[in-house]
């Protein structure tokens, strides 16, 4: 099992005839997700990939039964996109989408309030649950079936933690790489949430990086609510304050959001914090020795 | 992006909002008109920067006469402001604000930003106006007044009344500053504001609400439809290599150490500047190429952290993802042929073809030190980078 998607989970993508919708769902399909079509108004009827394209998400759904969608369309059409989802319907929406306004997701954010869609991102690589299914830009080759789950806020840097885990022999669960906005789909919380009751992830992985609340709030829950052991990597030790680190979230500002301010409150929670990116997988394989998952039985 | 002063209240008083008479100027010659202009015998002239701290810095000098006005613009103009927020270099100085004096009562501050925890946008006021407000934040935490807007109601007078009576004024008042803070509400939405911070906001002697000092920062991502606004950028207040960056859509900061630093993405960029630290050394800039790394972005890249003579060693730590390592260590390659490097390179690649792009790298006769993991890269920088400091004493 897995949290949020699986085999049978059935995608769409939006922006399925631009470039980034083409190439990245043909990587999906190459993996195996079940991908059973995409949108492109005014492109309705038409085939690509050898799936059916739709003019909407509507009909998309009408067709097909799709409960996930992909978003790979520019920034200034990724809410109307995200909205148009969720209005069709569609349980999970991936926006991979990078570079939207703020103020737009906020809107957006509050406007998912009063449905039962989930978000993940936007500006996130997006999730994979390792050989069944992928919805996103990460590398599908360096995953391994697993019971490790990873949730992070980075993108090359989930990658780094994905392929330590492979390396070292854990494998994943699933991983969630859930954006690097300021106002984003699903937490730590949320995924941390899953994860404890996920009955094949038997520990997570959390990769976090400067700026927000995020971490601490993570903190929290897990003293509160976890079991299952937790390894955290904080991203952003050397970045000085009041510079913007690249992803729109992550800068320092008024002493608040700093990297030893999260670990301090992670470490307090009882999760074991790894001070070198380096040392990710094996701390956590350290974490997970001698605890007897159902793996072992 | 960050707007000037005397651009901020230009917008401001687009929307209604109360700001001193004033006058920009770029040369000594256009004192004596901007003065004719405003009249009076007493002016403040500000210097025009991008950074806070300008009066303890010198830049903002208040007048009793013209010759004093001259004086001042004299000393400010075509020199560098240094502030505690604008780096030892400081910024230039090309344009002044000279304003009408106003009578002030009491210093207020207010601020719209969008508050990402609560995710609304927030209303931030505190009776200690004029201040560093994150001083105020840190030291009286109980001195900051905060109303946050739901997204679908919008402003509501219960806002105003909060701020109001929270910042003690009186009833009149209360409904000037909820008249403000509709005005500001707008003009926050209309222009995709991130941040409108008013430092101080003054009530004068006849009771008015006046906006003193103003910044208003833009979100980058919303610039896109508002060219307008785009168009009031000033190069001249961003760092030249950031700019250049930003030219070829790199991701790039300076910072002090000595270890140049190319990743792509921005999460493990910042994680491997931390390694670099973990490992001893001090990295001397973040730099994400991201995703779509090619040859030419490589090649800019390696140029871009070469600009800084800080720079004894260079790590490139690239994790391949649907980008082939193969390609990637060509690219590598053939930059490093480009720019004539003559420090040592230190390249971990992992993902996609990693092996190939190693080997590629190795086999070549270029002077690349390969590492095939993390902490080893680490390692071999912060040696190569000692060797290079050592040489040049």
């Amino acid at each position: 099992m897995s949290i949020l998607i699986d085999k049978d989970t059935r995608v769409i993508c939006q922006g399925f005839t631009g470039r980034q919708g083409t190439f990245h769902s043909e990587q999906a399909i190459a993996y195996g997700t079940n991908l059973v079509g995409g949108v492109t108004p005014g492109k309705g009827g038409q085939s690509h990939l050898g799936r059916p394209v739709f003019d909407t998400v509507h009909a998309a759904v009408a067709a097909t039964g799709a409960d996930a969608s992909m978003i790979y369309v520019p920034a200034a059409f990724a809410a109307d996109a995200i909205l148009e989802a969720a209005d069709a319907g569609i349980g999970l929406v991936v926006c991979i989408t990078e570079g939207i306004p703020v103020l737009d997701m906020l809107r957006v954010k509050a406007a998912l309030a009063g449905t039962e869609t989930l978000l993940i991102g936007p500006n996130c690589p997006g999730i994979i649950t390792p050989g069944a299914c992928k919805i996103g830009i990460m590398p599908g080759s360096i995953h391994r079936p697993g019971r490790v789950g990873i949730v992070s806020r980075s993108g090359t840097l989930t990658y780094e933690a994905v392929f330590q885990t492979t390396e070292i022999g854990l494998g994943q669960s699933t991983c969630i790489g859930i954006g690097g906005d300021p106002i984003q789909g699903l937490d730590f919380v949320d995924c941390l949430a899953r994860f404890e009751a996920d009955p094949d992830t038997d520990g997570v992985l959390l990769v976090g990086e400067i700026g927000g609340g995020a971490e601490e709030a993570a903190a929290a829950f897990i003293a509160e609510r976890m079991e299952k052991p937790v390894v955290a990597y904080v991203a952003g030790v050397t970045a000085p304050p009041g510079k913007r680190m690249g992803h729109a979230g992550a800068i320092v500002s008024g002493g608040r959001g700093t990297a030893e301010g999260k670990y301090a409150a992670l470490a307090a929670a009882g999760v074991t914090v790894v001070r070198s990116p380096a040392e990710m997988g094996a701390c956590m394989a350290e974490r997970l020795a001698g605890r007897p998952g159902p793996r072992a039985a | 992006m960050n707007l000037h002063e005397h651009q901020s209240k230009q917008l401001l008083a687009e929307h209604g909002v109360a700001v001193p008479r004033g006058v920009t100027v770029a040369a000594l010659d256009e004192v004596p008109s901007a003065l004719a202009t405003l009249g009076g015998a007493r002016w403040v002239v500000k210097a025009q920067v991008h950074a806070g701290g300008r009066g303890k810095a010198g830049g903002v000098v208040l007048a009793e006469s013209p010759q004093r006005v001259r004086e001042a613009a004299a000393r400010l103009l075509g020199e560098r402001l240094v502030t505690h927020q604008s780096g030892p270099a400081g910024l230039p100085v090309t344009r002044l604000l000279i304003e009408e004096t106003t009578a002030i009562a009491r210093e207020l501050y207010l601020a719209v930003l969008v508050d990402r925890e609560a995710r609304q946008v927030a209303f931030m006021a505190s009776a200690a106006g004029g201040m560093d407000i994150e001083e105020v934040a840190a030291s009286t935490p109980e001195r900051i007044l905060l109303a946050r807007v739901a997204p679908a109601m919008g402003l509501q007078p219960w806002h105003g009344r909060r701020l109001g009576y929270g910042l003690g004024l009186d009833p009149e008042q209360i409904r000037a500053l909820q008249d403000l803070l509709g005005r500001l509400y707008r003009l926050f939405l209309e222009s995709d504001a991130a941040l409108i911070e008013i430092n101080p906001l003054v009530v004068t002697e006849a009771g008015a609400l006046v906006a003193l000092d103003a910044k208003i920062v833009l979100d980058d991502n919303a610039l896109y439809r508002h060219p307008a606004l785009l168009a009031l950028r000033d190069a001249s207040q961003e760092d030249a290599r950031e700019a250049e960056a930003r030219a070829h859509d790199l991701n790039y900061i300076s910072l002090d150490g000595n270890i140049g630093c190319m990743v792509n993405g921005a999460g493990l960029a910042m994680a491997t500047m931390d390694l670099v630290k973990l490992h001893g050394g001090a990295p001397a800039n973040f730099l994400d190429v991201g995703g779509g790394t090619t040859a030419e972005r490589v090649a800019e890249a390696f140029k871009l952290i070469l600009s800084d003579p800080k720079v004894e060693a260079v790590l490139v730590n690239i994790f391949g993802g649907i980008v082939r390592c193969d390609l990637i260590a060509a690219g590598i390659m053939q930059a490093v042929r480009e720019v004539h490097l003559a420090v040592p390179v230190v390249v971990r690649l992992e993902g996609t073809n990693a092996a190939a792009g190693l080997e590629m790298l190795a086999a070549s006769d270029l002077p690349i030190i390969t590492a095939a993991s993390l902490s080893e890269a680490a390692d071999k920088v912060v040696a190569a980078a000692r060797e290079t400091a050592g040489e040049g004493r």
